[in-house]
């Protein structure tokens, strides 16, 4: 595995089978009394987020808890543009304070591979999710979900996605979580269909590894898992689409929809949900949507992320759980 | 002044011959001239051409001396082979009044490296709502002849009409810097398969097409010529030579940066990349070659664009756009239509001297190698390989795309009215 985790096509298929193995792994702490792993202790990880955002922030804080690491959260809104500090400024500072990781979310597209590349701190880059552009732990938990729900917690490991048909619908032009699912879970074997409004479809989508479609009528019988993303309101206001309600009509999942998926289905959601705009709450709600499920798989995810890119190639378990005993 | 005998050099890339300078002018061009009472320059190997002239240059100055000044601007000038640069109106304040092209003119006076022809704004501040006094900029003593509101596009169809018409009266051009504004709002970068996947903004090339066919068609209602800036899509060169075809008066520059790199490069996010307009892609960049190969696009124009360092220092979506290109400019050239084979030195002498002087009406410079003519002249050594090392650069800013890379070609000597602006490669 690389250093840093910028984008999910910097994945190979075994690197992505061995972070979801090891997820798994991690999940199994979280089943125990006391969900804590002293892998990291004595490391430092810092969330370093440009932009708000509460729930990636406290997944990846959590992760790097349960792995016993120091956790310094450096919450910078603005940018350099702004009168804030710059990027390259705030990296120093990290640096210098000793930062083995540095966990970051920002409003513009490259800026984690910025910070990997300019030399400005040694530590790994880990992006959560960057402009427009990606959010690679993200399609990892997506993944993680996926193989749990489709092939199997125990069955699961050491396998990928292959040939599973999975759906993503909605604003695909404007979504880092599409684009790191689609090359994941290309490169997992899956075979990922695009649904959106012709308007929200970005140009050059045809050299991406997926098919497209404008109708999800059409693809709803033919998925295993659809994940629905969520659509900012806003959008229509620069003519992305007429109304919110037309959006909703043609594109959002209902209950009608829902039973149109093969049983097996899943109904994903990376969050926050636009209840009765991109989904119905009845499917919100309903024992086949996995969002909260997600949330959950987020924790063991990022936990192997951390894990495998500070903490070596052993295996994350099999010597944790005696060094738990000791912790007990 | 003494005089200065150039001897052998090919001149325009022909048969060697010896120039001799006497003072400001050539004195005469031919075979075996004496040398005596004058300074020799030997030029075996090298070739000789016109004095380059660009027609867009941001020398910043008034207003962001931290990035370029005249002097520093006009030194960058003289070590790329330059006699004389326009000066772009988008400073702080803006040079849309006679005061400011004046000053600026005045400064170029004051640097003594390369002449410096001030641009006017097109219209107030730049702002696209109310033209500029033309006229007056035109009779200060800075004679502007060439007006561009560049930085921004002049979108309203009124307002451009009425430049294309108005500056007929003392034979002006507007330059127009081709960009819809709607189509580019937080654009970032070219739109295509690279943007998609980059999760930048896209710049489509629509957006600049279809300003320079509205531009093209309303040159021609009035009868005015206009000059397209930074050319930088296939489908503009379609227009373009469309539009030469039709008989109408337009004319269209390419910069050395449109000519040789690709959007591909923004996959490293480095803002050092980020122009506008955007790096396009190869099929684009193929078809700017050619196009400056038949004439279609009639120069090669650098919009040299000085940026400090912390303005490119940063993630992309924050960073300045903008490259420096005067001291880079004959060398990309010489790479990319020379050493292609697609033109030959004199054709270089056309796209990078004759022509552009010809579009700002430009006296004393894009004059034919000559006895008679001011001896504004640029000697290189086209055999030089070397890479590119910004922190050489004469330029007040560092922004290249082209650090480490390896570029051919060289000025030895930059001779501004006979004396010499650069020697041996450096200033002298």
């Amino acid at each position: 595995m690389k250093r840093h985790l910028i984008s999910a096509a910097d994945l190979t298929r075994d690197d992505a089978v061995l972070i979801l193995d090891t997820a798994e792994e991690m999940a199994r702490v979280a089943d125990r009394p006391i969900k804590k792993l002293p892998t990291l202790r004595g490391r430092t990880v810092v969330n370093l987020f440009f932009e708000d955002s509460t729930r990636t922030r406290i997944s990846f804080e959590a992760a790097a808890k349960r792995l016993s690491a120091d956790v310094i959260n450096f919450s910078a809104k603005g940018s350099s543009v702004s009168k804030g500090e710059s990027l390259k400024d705030t990296a120093l500072t990290l640096e210098a304070m000793g930062a083995d990781a540095v966990v970051i979310r920002h409003h513009a597209s490259g800026a984690p591979y910025r910070l990997a590349t300019s030399g400005w701190i040694d530590g790994a880059v880990v992006n959560a999710g960057d402009g427009t552009h990606e959010h690679p732990t993200q399609a990892l938990l997506d993944a993680f979900t996926m193989r749990r729900r489709l092939v199997g917690p125990d069955a699961g490991i050491g396998r990928d996605l292959d040939g599973r048909r999975i759906t993503i619908v909605g604003d695909v032009l404007h979504s880092r979580v599409a684009r790191s699912n689609v090359h994941l879970l290309h490169t997992l074997g899956a075979e990922v269909t695009l649904v959106a409004p012709p308007t929200l479809v970005p140009i050059g989508v045809e050299h991406w590894p997926c098919q497209v479609s404008y109708h999800l009528d059409e693809v709803l019988p033919k998925s295993d898992a659809v994940m629905m993303l969520r659509v900012q309101r806003e959008r229509m206001n620069a003519a992305f689409f007429p109304t919110e309600r037309e959006y909703s009509r043609r594109y959002g999942l209902d209950g009608d929809r829902m039973a149109r998926m093969p049983e097996h289905a899943i109904v994903m959601h990376p969050g926050p949900m636009n209840r009765g705009m991109e989904i119905t709450a009845q499917v919100a709600d309903s024992d086949r949507c996995t969002a909260v499920e997600q949330v959950a798989n987020g924790v063991s995810t990022r936990m192997a992320v951390l894990y495998l890119l500070l903490g070596g190639n052993e295996s994350a378990i099999s010597p944790a759980p005696a060094r738990t005993e000791e912790n007990k | 002044m003494s005089k200065i005998l150039i001897r052998g050099a090919k001149v325009l890339g022909g048969e060697p011959q010896d120039v001799l300078i006497d003072g400001e002018s050539i004195e005469a061009v031919g075979t075996g001239l004496s040398a005596e009472g004058a300074t020799v320059v030997e030029a075996e190997g090298k070739i000789l051409l016109p004095g380059l002239v660009d027609l867009h240059t941001h020398l910043r100055e008034p207003g962001r001396e931290d990035s370029e000044t005249v002097l520093t601007g006009t030194k960058a000038a003289a070590v790329g082979g330059f006699t004389a640069v326009h000066a772009m109106a988008n400073t702080f304040p803006v040079a849309d009044t006679a005061g400011v092209v004046e000053q600026v003119w005045r400064l170029g006076k004051e640097s003594g490296y390369c002449d410096v022809q001030p641009v006017g704004a097109v219209t107030v501040g730049l702002e696209g709502k109310k033209l500029a006094e033309l006229g007056a900029m035109h009779d200060s003593a800075a004679g502007v002849k060439v007006f561009s509101d560049d930085g921004k596009c002049v979108d309203d169809a009124v307002i451009m009409r009425r430049a294309l018409e108005y500056v007929k009266a003392f034979d002006g051009v507007v330059a127009q810097h081709a960009q819809e504004p709607r189509l580019t709002e937080g654009a970032q970068m070219n739109e295509g398969v690279v943007s998609s996947e980059l999760g930048l903004g896209g710049w489509p090339a629509v957006a600049e097409e279809s300003i320079i066919a509205r531009d093209v068609l309303l040159a021609a209602h009035v009868g005015s010529r206009v000059h397209i800036c930074h050319l930088s899509t296939a489908g503009s060169v379609e227009i373009v030579r469309w539009a030469k075809s039709k008989g109408w008066n337009v004319t269209a520059e390419v910069t050395p940066h449109h000519l040789l790199l690709t959007d591909e490069l923004v996959r490293t996010y480095n803002p050092v990349y980020k122009v506008n307009p955007p790096l396009r892609t190869e099929a684009d960049v193929m078809a700017l070659r050619e196009a400056l190969a038949d004439g279609t696009i009639d120069c090669v124009a650098t919009d040299h664009a000085p940026h400090p360092h912390e303005d490119k220092d940063c993630e992309w979506a924050a960073a300045a756009m903008g490259m420096v290109g005067l001291e880079t400019a004959l060398s990309v050239v010489q790479q990319t239509m020379v050493d292609s084979g697609l033109l030959d030195w004199a054709g270089v002498a056309d796209r990078m001297s004759f022509r552009p002087a010809a579009i700002g009406r430009l006296e004393g410079h894009g004059r034919p190698v000559s006895a008679g003519e001011p001896a504004n002249l640029t000697l290189v050594d086209p055999a030089y390989r070397g890479a590119v090392d910004p922190s050489g650069f004469a330029s007040r800013s560092r922004n290249t795309p082209y650090e480490g890379r390896e570029l051919p070609g060289r000025v030895t000597h930059t001779w501004l009215r006979g004396r010499a602006t650069v020697v041996d490669g450096n200033l002298a």
